[in-house]
């Protein structure tokens, strides 16, 4: 890591303005995964262009009753903002099991959103992969894949994203707002991070120009019936082997809605449309969320070493709409699984 | 030339003036600039925690934060801790609760509890050690750490 | 004055600890200082065909780029008996030599040194050096090579027929452990800092376990003279065994510091951590066989232990049990795998960890084949006497160890049956298992200076890795001249003190203790004599075994008001200052056995549905003679515990064998326990006066409290679910199906 410019931007328009001019500068806020990958050379931007002091740092409730955040918002800070607390306890909970309190006050909400793979072979400039070096191969198809993707893989990439925070948003049904040098523009979150196909290289559909500004919430926060389930290597500290954000709206005994979102098994946060729509109007048991969760995971792939995670997340997806569906959210510090 | 930017810290309550490089990282510049070598360098990547510092009383790690970005900030590193060659209340308990073995993960254990302290949320020993899962200690101290923190907490009143 | 030796006293190095003011090897300055980063070869096996450092050599602020090609002189080695390499802990073979030829033998390896006016210039330079090879076809992968493993050296008697006892036994059971390859992860990196001191001579603040141990290496490997190397140490960020050999980075960094002529500083970065030594992927058999009461009537153990090409780095993994247990017949076998990997080194109890781990996951299957409590199996088959060479202990409190653990335990609630014992969503698991070590003791040399004012100097070139040797010398310096703990002042680390073997094998508390008690003697007949000289000295016609320091006088043993105050001899003789060095010898070959012991008692609770495991309580209950501090001591028992979850649940270094590369070189991805890991640890200190193993009864704690820990925890984790697994760690994926 050296040989780079630095540069302040003094609002958006300018942030915008000054990566229109230069593909190769990058934007830095809280620099958490960035400055990682530089120092291994997995990064090589010539410009950082310094976005932590725009004024993108508020949380405001929206009049449709949803929630706007600025996309400088630390992650802890949202993570404990009454508003965040009160109405979305799911992205609450997903955020604190992410990372540690030290790199959740680093980190900011957009840059969340664009943090890359955990990958080994990503990290290590010495291996093949077509993430870090398109048309290099992919290491980990044949190699260590322990940690990888079990969802939407394809021949040229199986990695998985990592975020926490992602999981909860794409539960929530966010919406991210980015403001490019043709104005702003609205992406469902659903299509923000993309399977990886022949192009892996590309985490996001933000273009290269563009800046996150802000991440709306509507105003469905599941409140009452949530949890934010992860599985790793060990009790803290740790990205995800399988997490599972479920949220549901109950009437009596029946499912009104759902939401289901996996981490750590795919490309990007993982919803099945199908398998949430099996969820409505059934009844919150064991049997109509064993069903959801092998319509769910009804085409994963397994290659040598994770094929444990498809079973795990199975029993991981039954047991947080069970947690979900008795209001007893999973605690991020008191480790007992309820 | 290695274009060289004026930066301002107030380096645990000291205003200082640097001239660092863009990829000086906030660890390197208290280290090799600064000559402030309690802030330790375990693993440079965001892994280990012994980095820990407080800016502007938010606890971070120093090895992932880019000095100019912090242009104006107050920096606290454990060199800042004691008052008057009084320790701080956490710095007292971990030596009382032997809280360390090799030091070397010590100051950034200690800056983190104070980040900790001044958050107010941990009140069970859970939330504590969820909190301060992000310091390592390879010597492992944990029991020991989270008594200490304990124990600080009633000695600054914080405990709830 | 009380006495200081076993109380919980506060380390005496904790104020500087807290307050950021120990300096260690990387935090030491000099004017004009050169920053090293280190290129690693990217294949694990070949040479190299060229290496093209121009891109690197034109990044402003690079100094020079150092390869096999050009680097200054260095020994030659390569094998032969007297090879300067050789350090005064390698294994049998011939030690790696960096940037010494265009040889790869493992992936990693350095083969070139950017130095550079600043450490971001250079670690950005040495990412612009183009090095191409011709690769030859590697295996680093220990079950590949398990068949051609070659077989140690007989390291034991073999004691009756044990195939033969073992297929008649009324009971049998064998299986097959593996205990994963795992780095030591000390949360220092390796770092060296040469000053430059002119005229050749060198400064070398290193991190290291042996301050003369690296000098004696750089001696031999730059053909220098001891008087121009002095190596330092004060503070050393955690070792665990990785700092007990010199690290290629400190040859890396002296050759720089030789070839510009000037102070140089080489950090490793984490990832280059891994390519040192490590704990040895090992594979171990165990069989055992047992009438239907118990009684064990056969052991075998055998161990296939992997290495590199050029050294065979192995210890002790299999004889442990003639040390715990009777049995009539028994059988060991020690084989290596040798792979293009870096060779493996002694990491806390090497040989034990695995050895033992894999004894006492044996002993509990044999226990459940037999019906029978485990713990009440160690009880039936308990040994007095070493089974190994037929001798007796120096002192063996292992069944107080059992009965004291199990009490504070509650392991007579415990329900035999597995799957019994719930805690709602989680089956809970209660295992135990016995841990072992070596009571060592190594010649070594201490020098103490008392001047008039009632302040003595302590000082051995030995090192403090955490382990808090600084403060158990001022206790015991402090106890033998009589004087308050804060009249000692302590010096270690640093190769011009008086003579001390690497900080290892847990020989340091006893072996640093009996040399500052043999020294104080020294000390207290020179009082003595000089309290004689004095008109009507109460003192006189004492011999120096009649009297003792105490409160700083010298005071008779049988008549306390007999006593001189030091300062008064000191001064009627006009001397203020009495400086004395011996060294502690220990004649070990006196017929018995010395070893520590434990017994670790672990709950688990684990997830029914989803395999989540927490180990929320462990109690080890440890015999190992005199305890000098029971703070300190507990501390270092408690923190081998937390070893051993780590061992038992998290670590694991995986190597792609397609690349022959490590590939979780980091702290995130191989996981060592994290605060939200660890819960409730209960250490407990079973009294063993020992008068026998050495004059102050010491046998060291460094490293018995990681033994038998991840036994105990596998052995949990059985009694939880059902499930035995036999592979460490034991991560949620085994526990499925």
């Amino acid at each position: 890591m050296i040989d780079f410019e630095y540069a302040r931007a003094s609002d958006v328009a300018d942030a915008v303005r000054r990566i229109a001019s230069d593909p190769t500068a990058k934007f830095i806020a809280g620099g958490t995964n960035l400055i990682d990958l530089m120092k291994g050379n997995v990064e090589r931007p010539s410009r950082l262009i310094d976005i932590s002091r725009l004024p993108l740092k508020t949380v405001e409730k929206t009049a449709a009753g949803g929630v706007v955040i600025g996309a400088l918002v630390p992650n802890s800070d949202l993570s404990y903002h009454p508003l965040i607390e009160q109405q979305y306890p799911l992205l609450a909970s997903a955020i604190r099991a992410g990372a540690s309190q030290q790199l959740r006050n680093m980190a900011s909400t957009g840059g969340n959103l664009l943090q890359r793979t955990r990958c080994y072979y990503f990290y290590d400039t010495a291996t093949p992969c077509n993430k870090r070096e398109p048309g290099s191969g992919c290491s980990a198809i044949k190699g260590l894949n322990r940690m990888h993707a079990i969802l939407g893989t394809s021949d040229a990439c199986i990695a998985t994203h990592p975020s926490d925070m992602c999981v909860g948003l794409a539960a929530l049904e966010a919406k991210v707002h980015v403001m490019g040098p043709g104005g702003e523009r609205t992406i469902v979150f659903e299509d923000f991070h993309r399977l990886p196909g022949e192009t892996p290289h590309l985490d996001t559909n933000l273009h290269p120009d563009e800046i996150v500004t802000t991440i709306e919430l509507p105003a469905r926060g599941f409140a009452t019936n949530y949890t934010y389930l992860k599985i790793r290597d060990r009790l803290s500290y740790a990205f995800a082997l399988v997490s599972v954000a479920a949220a549901l709206e109950l009437d009596g005994g029946t499912i009104t809605e759902a939401r289901l979102a996996l981490g750590g098994v795919a490309h990007k946060p993982w919803r099945d449309p199908a398998a949430e729509a099996a969820l409505r109007g059934q009844a919150g048991d064991q049997t109509s969320f064993a069903r959801a969760a092998d319509l769910l995971l009804r085409d994963a792939k397994r290659f040598a070493h994770n094929a444990f995670k498809i079973d795990l997340a199975r029993r991981a997806i039954v047991r947080a709409l069970t947690q979900a569906a008795q209001g007893t959210p999973q605690s991020q510090s008191d480790k007992k699984i309820r | 030339m290695v274009s060289r930017i004026p930066v301002t810290l107030v380096v645990n309550g000291i205003e200082t003036q640097l001239e660092v490089t863009p990829w000086t990282t906030l660890l390197d510049a208290l280290r090799d600039h600064l000559h402030l070598t309690g802030t330790k360098k375990g693993c440079d990547h965001g892994q280990c925690g012994a980095c820990t510092v407080l800016i502007d009383g938010r606890r971070v790690n120093s090895c992932l934060t880019l000095t100019v970005m912090k242009d104006g900030a107050e920096v606290t590193t454990i060199e800042g801790l004691a008052t008057d060659g009084a320790l701080h209340p956490l710095q007292q308990a971990f030596i009382d609760h032997d809280a360390f073995q090799c030091g070397y993960c010590t100051p950034g254990q200690i800056c983190s509890a104070a980040g900790l302290l001044a958050e107010g949320k941990a009140r069970t020993e859970d939330e504590i050690r969820e909190l301060m899962s992000g310091n390592i200690c390879r010597c492992g101290a944990y029991p020991n750490i989270v008594a200490a923190i304990h124990q600080a907490m009633g000695a600054m009143g914080s405990a709830s | 004055m009380a006495p200081t030796i076993g109380t919980p006293t506060s380390r005496v190095d904790g104020h500087a600890k807290v307050t950021g003011e120990a300096r260690y090897a990387a935090e030491f300055d000099a004017p004009g200082l050169a920053y090293g980063s280190i290129v690693g070869s990217t294949i694990a096996k070949g040479r190299i065909a060229r290496i093209d450092a121009s891109e690197a050599l034109r990044v402003q602020g690079v100094i020079d780029v150092l390869t096999h090609l050009n680097r200054p002189h260095m020994a030659e080695g390569g094998g032969a008996d007297e090879d300067p390499y050789r350090d005064d802990v390698a294994p049998e073979g011939s030690p790696f030599r960096p940037l010494y030829d265009d040889r790869i033998v493992f992936s990693g390896q350095p083969v070139a040194l950017v130095l550079a006016e600043t450490w971001e210039a250079a670690r950005y330079a040495a990412s612009q050096v183009r090095v191409d090879y011709d690769e030859e076809p590697h295996v680093t992968d220990l079950h590949r090579r398990r068949d051609d493993a070659v077989a140690l050296r007989e390291r034991t008697k073999v004691r009756g027929d044990a195939d033969t006892a073992f297929a008649a036994a009324e009971v049998r059971h064998a299986g097959e452990y593996f205990i994963a390859m795992e780095h030591h992860n000390p949360m220092e990196l390796f770092a060296s800092t040469v000053i430059w001191d002119g005229d050749g001579k060198l400064t070398v603040y290193d991190k290291t376990q042996g301050v003369q141990n690296v000098q004696c290496y750089l001696c031999g490997v730059f053909e220098m003279k001891p008087e121009d190397v002095r190596v330092v140490s004060p503070f050393v960020g955690g070792a665990f065994g990785s700092g007990l050999r010199p690290q290629y980075s400190v040859a890396l960094a002296v050759m720089a510091a030789r070839a510009l002529q000037r102070s140089v500083r080489l950090v490793l970065t984490r990832r280059q951590m891994y390519t040192l030594g490590y704990r040895p992927g090992t594979i171990e058999r165990v069989a055992l066989g047992a009438k239907a009461d118990g009684t064990l009537e056969a052991v075998t153990h055998e161990a296939i232990g992997m290495t590199s090409q050029f050294e065979d780095f192995a210890r002790n993994d299999t004889t442990w049990s003639g040390t715990l247990y009777r049995s009539a017949t028994a059988k060991y076998d020690h084989k290596l795998a040798r792979l293009d990997v870096s060779t493996p080194c002694d990491m806390r109890a090497p040989g034990a960890a695995t050895g033992v781990y894999a004894l006492e996951c044996a002993m509990d299957e044999l226990a459940v084949a037999l019906k029978l409590d485990p713990l009440e199996l160690r009880y039936r088959n308990y040994s007095d006497r070493d089974q190994n060479e037929d001798m007796p202990f120096t002192s063996k409190k292992l069944r107080e160890c059992y009965r004291q653990g199990a009490e504070a335990f509650g392991w007579s609630k415990r329900d035999p049956q597995p799957r019994a014992m719930r805690d709602g969503s989680e089956l809970v698991g209660w295992g135990m298992a016995t841990g072992v070590w070596e009571a060592l003791q190594m010649k070594t040399a201490v020098r103490i200076l008392l001047t008039a004012n009632g302040h003595a100097e302590v000082a051995c070139a030995t090192s403090d890795i955490g382990t808090g040797t600084y403060t158990i010398m001022a206790q015991v310096a402090a106890d033998m001249l009589g004087l308050p703990l804060d009249s000692i002042s302590v010096k270690l680390g640093d190769s011009t003190l008086p003579h001390s073997p690497v900080e290892g094998g847990s020989w340091t508390a006893a072996s640093v203790s009996n040399a500052i008690a043999s020294t104080a003697k020294a000390i207290r007949t020179e009082l003595l004599q000089l309290a004689q000289k004095m008109p009507q000295s109460p003192l006189a016609g004492a011999t120096p075994d009649d009297v003792a320091l105490v409160d700083g006088r010298i005071v008779s043993k049988q008549d306390a008001a007999r006593a001189v105050p030091i300062a008064d001899a000191m001064r009627h003789a006009a001397v203020d200052r009495i400086e004395q060095e011996t060294s502690a010898d220990f004649d070990e070959d006196d017929g018995y056995a010395r070893n520590t012991h434990s017994a670790i008692f672990a709950e688990v609770k684990v997830d029914e549905q989803l395999g989540v495991i927490r180990v929320t309580r462990v109690v080890s209950a440890v015999a190992a003679g005199r305890i000098l501090n029971t703070k300190t001591a507990k501390s270092q028992i408690m923190g081998s515990v937390v070893g051993g979850i780590g061992m038992a649940l998290h670590e694991e270094t995986l190597i792609d064998h397609d690349l022959g590369r490590i590939m979780n070189a980091d702290i995130a991805e191989y996981h060592v326990p994290v605060n939200a890991d660890v819960h409730e640890i209960e250490v407990i200190f079973v009294d063993e006066p020992d008068d026998i193993v050495n004059p102050l009864g010491i046998k060291g704690v460094g490293e018995i409290g990681i033994v038998g820990v991840a036994a105990a925890i596998a052995n949990a984790i059985y009694h939880a679910t059902g499930k035995r697994v036999r592979d460490l760690p034991i991560t949620l994926d085994k526990l499925q199906g």
